[in-house]
């Protein structure tokens, strides 16, 4: 027997070694755990003017009626005389009333201006935006990724197996900025170039069923038209994609290697090719574990703030178009916190975006949890 | 025993650290000023003071400075009411303005378009989606393409202030990372147009500009900007809590005068004087 496994050799010395290490151990486990939950209070305290109905545009503490002497102003250093003065000319100004809105209406609304007079803080075009963008990751992704798994995890011969799999997790490990540079300056232009054809198709097209239905011609150009616009939802979609396609790829992978062995040799056994024993037999049973890295690639698509900033054209419409330019939440967060006025209703919501991806990410990996390993693992694999 | 030699070393280093504090000036703020304001504390002379600069924005910055993590904000956008009432609540003071350079925002449009020259009151409709197609500005007939800024930049502001008179952009205005990448979509996109720096148009055209149709137009070339001509320029600033003394009056000094003005066309901004 080892050494390390009889326990009556151990000395005074070892034990308190074993103790300090496991003690070091558990407290770097529930130091992540802690420092999760500040983080977490952190944001909901940093949004919590708004939950509690105490947020308000920060503003001087003034009365309506403002003389011009009373509006607040830096004093200016003047260097002639190494002394600081009054800024002399007076800025006039008028104080227009403006029609009283509850913070809520504000931003149930459709128009995303949080800068300006009367800031808008309207979160449905960034909802849909984010939407899109995921919507167009996955549409690229899960084909690819899954399919790549099947095709590594089954058909690929052992050697180029042990190379595309650390390859393709190179890729998940990609610097964001760098995929999102990859996009602002490359992708773009493929996608352009592939939209101008089409749109060239879809003209002629127009202009023909125009010449028959010559009422319809305004309608047609507008329902034949792609889009105007360079940046868009696809181009940042394709961007995402990049960077979730290792996500499904490495679970599924993993997933479609956990299924027994002899799952597969009693299909071959009865016949079944290997096209049929990899989608009938192999696939149904890895589903769980495909769901799983589905699903954990919308939390990263939804959550990823570097491509979507560079890529999507961050234009704050609210369209079904994914051929326009969307503005996600993350992004919006990661370009606007730099300069929001600290403590600000526009910060409050910022933080409050920060919140809904949260939540919608807390809920995508609770189904994860809960939902996939639990029900579907029994469901296909009878335990 | 053994422990002796680092505890020395590191109280050595904590002395040392102690040390260096005392003439450390922090320049926090503005993204578009760091490099600036970088080549101003490389070029400084007086070398028995050390500097750290830091970007974040020029939110950032003026937060710093109200909670006193700073010694100078640079900013490139005037500090709001707001801000200076929070200062005054701190430090009972209002903070001091500094205006250090000028920078001049020229209107960038492809190569290609035929636009010659623009107007403020055409500007303002362009890019609050009023007027939408180049047609209406004597161009080909198809749909204008907006390139902005992101809205935390202190360009976004002053264009929104003074070009949209505190309007809203169009829900279409795409807002790009940056000023370069502003330039780099405008320079692909046969009908786009944006705004941006003096200093990055490489690959797009400027176009002139004029306060209305019929005054002259002029570019944003730097006696256009220096005597005011030009429509669209606007300071860069430092802020500070009080009157400056010392070794920051001493920098402060030196920027303002010749020794730091002669840097700021290397870095695609304005003087505040001619030489």
């Amino acid at each position: 027997m080892p050494e390390f496994l009889s326990k009556k050799k151990r000395s005074k010395k070892q034990i308190i070694i074993e103790l300090l290490a496991e003690w070091g151990i558990r407290i770097t486990a529930s130091f992540s755990i802690i420092v999760i939950f500040l983080i977490f209070i952190f944001v909901f305290r940093e949004a919590g003017g708004l939950i509690f109905g105490t947020a308000k545009e920060l503003k001087p503490k003034v009365e309506k009626k403002v003389k011009e002497s009373d509006i607040l102003k830096p004093e200016v250093y003047n260097p002639e005389t190494g002394e600081i003065e009054k800024i002399k000319e007076p800025e006039s100004k008028k104080k227009k009333e403006t029609k009283k809105q509850s913070i809520w209406e504000n931003i149930a609304g459709t128009v995303w201006q949080p800068v300006g007079k009367e800031p808008k803080y309207g979160i449905m075009p960034l909802l849909a935006g984010t939407l899109k963008v995921t919507f167009v990751a996955l549409l690229l992704a899960t084909p690819l990724g899954i399919f790549a798994a099947i095709y590594t995890a089954f058909f690929a011969k052992r050697k180029f197996r042990e190379w595309i799999k650390p390859t393709v997790e190179i890729l998940a490990g990609f610097p964001s900025v760098v995929l999102g540079f990859f996009c602002l300056v490359t992708i773009v232009r493929g996608v352009n170039l592939i939209t101008t054809y089409i749109q060239s198709g879809l003209d002629a097209f127009a202009a023909g069923l125009g010449f028959l239905l010559p009422f319809a011609k305004e309608y047609l150009h507008e329902a034949c038209t792609i889009s105007e616009f360079h940046y868009s939802g696809v181009v940042g979609g394709i961007g995402l994609g990049l960077a979730v396609i290792p996500i499904i790829f490495t679970i599924t992978e993993d997933a479609l290697s956990a299924v027994p062995k002899s799952y597969r040799e009693a299909s071959l056994a009865l016949g079944a090719t290997e096209w049929e024993t990899a989608f009938k037999v192999m696939l149904p049973a890895a589903l769980p574990g495909v769901v799983a890295a589905v699903l954990l690639g919308i939390g990263r698509a939804f959550g990823e703030t570097m491509i979507a900033l560079m890529a999507t054209g961050n234009a704050a419409l609210l369209s079904w178009n994914i051929f326009h330019p969307v503005r996600t939440l993350a992004a919006t967060i990661g370009s606007e916190t730099g300069e929001v006025q600290w403590g600000s209703l526009h910060y409050n919501i910022l933080f409050f975006l920060g919140i809904l991806l949260f939540i919608v990410s807390f809920s995508i990996n609770a189904v994860t949890e809960l939902f996939v390993k639990k029900y579907l693992t029994k469901k296909f694999q009878g335990a | 025993m053994r422990f002796f030699p680092s505890i020395a070393i590191f109280s050595m280093f904590f002395l040392m650290g102690a040390a260096v504090q005392q003439s450390t000036l922090t320049i926090k703020g503005s993204d578009t000023m760091v490099i600036l304001v970088q080549r101003w504390t490389e070029l400084y002379p007086t070398k028995n003071v050390s500097f750290q600069v830091t970007g974040g924005g020029s939110g950032t910055g003026i937060a710093a400075l109200i909670n006193g993590t700073t010694d100078i904000c640079s900013s490139s956008r005037p500090m709001k009411p707001a801000e200076i009432a929070q200062m005054k609540e701190k430090f009972g003071r209002v903070p001091v303005e500094i205006r250090v350079a000028r920078d001049g925002i020229s209107i960038y449009v492809h190569k290609d378009n035929p636009i010659s020259k623009i107007t403020l009151k055409q500007l303002k409709e362009i890019f609050s989606g009023k007027i939408k197609n180049w047609k209406q500005l004597g161009g080909a007939d198809h749909n204008i393409i907006l390139y902005s800024r992101e809205n935390n930049s202190g360009t976004y502001e002053f264009f929104k202030e003074h070009v949209l008179s505190k309007k809203d952009f169009a829900s279409t205005a795409q807002h790009m990372p940056g000023t370069s990448a502003v330039v780099g979509a405008v320079a692909m996109d046969r009908w786009g147009i944006g705004y941006g720096g003096a200093a990055y148009t490489v690959g797009v055209k400027e176009v002139p500009v004029a306060l209305d149709e019929n005054k002259t137009y002029y570019f944003p070339k730097e006696e256009n900007i220096l005597s005011g001509k030009y429509p669209i320029s606007r300071f860069l600033f430092f802020y500070i809590k009080d009157k400056p003394q010392g070794q920051m009056k001493e920098f402060i000094d030196w920027v303002i005068d010749k020794g730091g003005q002669k840097v700021v066309n290397d870095v695609g901004y304005f003087p505040l004087m001619k030489f």
